[in-house]
């Protein structure tokens, strides 16, 4: 019988402060990083602190640096990211860490709040529901941002968050710029206005770190370029 | 970066645009059959267009860099609030002055 193949793990173990721990871990055929993390706490060490929900790309709650690149750990094959039989497992960059493989996702999601990419509505429950074109072009702006699922990746990839704790990031900008082309939206002026302060999308370097590595394929640098072109036409129409 | 500093930062670079290309069209005009001081000086000064010329792009480049300088410092070294802001006017303050200074000593009689 042909000798077991295995491959060396290292991951993070600590919060802010700690160390990589390396670990043997069984190669089977088929395996995604999150396979591997699940067999390390299973088997190996049952304090590995980690996340996840769905393990099908749904929830956005596993996103890792692997490799140093951030990416949603379920849908990560292993023979993907290993190189020479090694792979380094760390918690997502830009976000503080809580224990081990877990950040503390707060920051990320209050600057969804932050950007005002909330709903404004113009009617209330008792008004029957509107129609939307789905052809509409505002409508169809919004395609894209929606299918995000919240992982983060795109905030850990991105150097301007790394630079700059207060900038909003491309996830919370993203769905800003769907909120704000969202026809049954009635406060389009908040929403300008919040993208617009000190954290806001002008600090942008439209560098596109978040668009290579967002997982679902989306492109924030695309929304942003559009809240950034909203607000220079508003600016002018303000002051008029 | 608010939105005013990205307006100005924007709105200056696309004042710089066509000077830049006026710039290098007057230099590449003003090389032929050599360069001297004379010929330069003979141009400008006394000259209110040149003066209005260069003394618009040392406006515009003060402003752009001072801007642009900022957000590499707040980025890169850290600077924030009052002394990122002090740091930013002390420079658009330096490169006014810098500027001026030789478009005046270029176009003054
Ligand atoms: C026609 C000429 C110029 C144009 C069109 C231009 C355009 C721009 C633009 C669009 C940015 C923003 C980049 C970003 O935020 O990602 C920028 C940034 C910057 N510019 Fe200029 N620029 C010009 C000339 C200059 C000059 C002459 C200087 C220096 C004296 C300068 C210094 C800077 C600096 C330091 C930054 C900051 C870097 C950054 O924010 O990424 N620029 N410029
Ligand atoms: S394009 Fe903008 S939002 Fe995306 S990674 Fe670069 S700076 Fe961040
Ligand atoms: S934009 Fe992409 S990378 Fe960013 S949170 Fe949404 S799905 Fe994740
Ligand atoms: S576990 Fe839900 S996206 Fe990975």
């Amino acid at each position: 019988m042909p000798k077991e193949q295995q491959m060396s793990v290292s991951v993070w173990r600590g919060g802010a402060t700690g160390a990589f721990q390396s670990f043997d871990v069984k190669m089977e055929d088929n395996q995604t990083v999150l396979d591997v993390v699940a067999w390390i706490q299973q088997y190996a060490d049952p304090t590995l602190s980690y996340r996840y929900a769905c393990r099908v790309g749904m929830c956005g709650s596993c996103a890792m640096m692997v490799n140093g690149v951030p990416r949603w750990t379920c849908r990560t094959h292993v023979n993907k990211v290993l190189k020479d039989g090694h792979m380094e497992i760390g918690p997502l960059r830009n976000l503080p860490v809580i224990k081990d493989l877990a950040t503390d996702m707060d920051p990320f999601f209050d600057k969804w709040i932050a950007a005002e990419g909330l709903h404004h509505p113009t009617q209330t429950r008792d008004d029957p529901i509107e129609t939307i074109d789905p052809a509409n072009a505002a409508r169809v702006e919004i395609n894209a941002g929606i299918e995000c699922i919240n992982c983060s990746v795109c905030y850990a990839a991105c150097d301007t968050v790394a630079g700059n704790p207060d900038y909003l990031g491309p996830a919370a900008l993203q769905r800003a710029w769907s909120v704000y082309n969202d026809s049954k939206d009635a406060n389009k002026q908040a929403i300008l206005d919040a993208v617009s302060g000190v954290g806001g999308c002008h600090n942008c370097h439209s560098q596109g770190s978040c668009a290579v590595h967002c997982p679902n394929d989306l492109n924030p640098m695309n929304a942003i370029a559009g809240l950034k072109r909203e607000t220079a036409r508003n600016f002018f129409k303000r002051r008029t | 970066m608010t939105l005013r500093l990205y307006m100005a930062q924007r709105i200056t670079a696309l004042v710089m645009a066509p000077l830049v290309l006026m710039h290098i069209a007057v230099m590449i005009y003003a090389i032929q059959g050599g360069l001297s001081s004379a010929e330069i000086l003979g141009r400008t000064q006394g000259s209110i267009l040149w003066f209005a010329f260069y003394g618009t792009f040392v406006v515009a480049v003060s402003i752009h860099a001072a801007i642009g300088l900022r957000t590499v410092l707040s980025e890169w070294a850290g600077l924030r609030g009052t002394a990122l802001n002090a740091v930013a006017w002390a420079i658009l303050a330096l490169l006014l002055i810098l500027g001026m200074q030789a478009v005046y000593g270029v176009t003054a009689t």
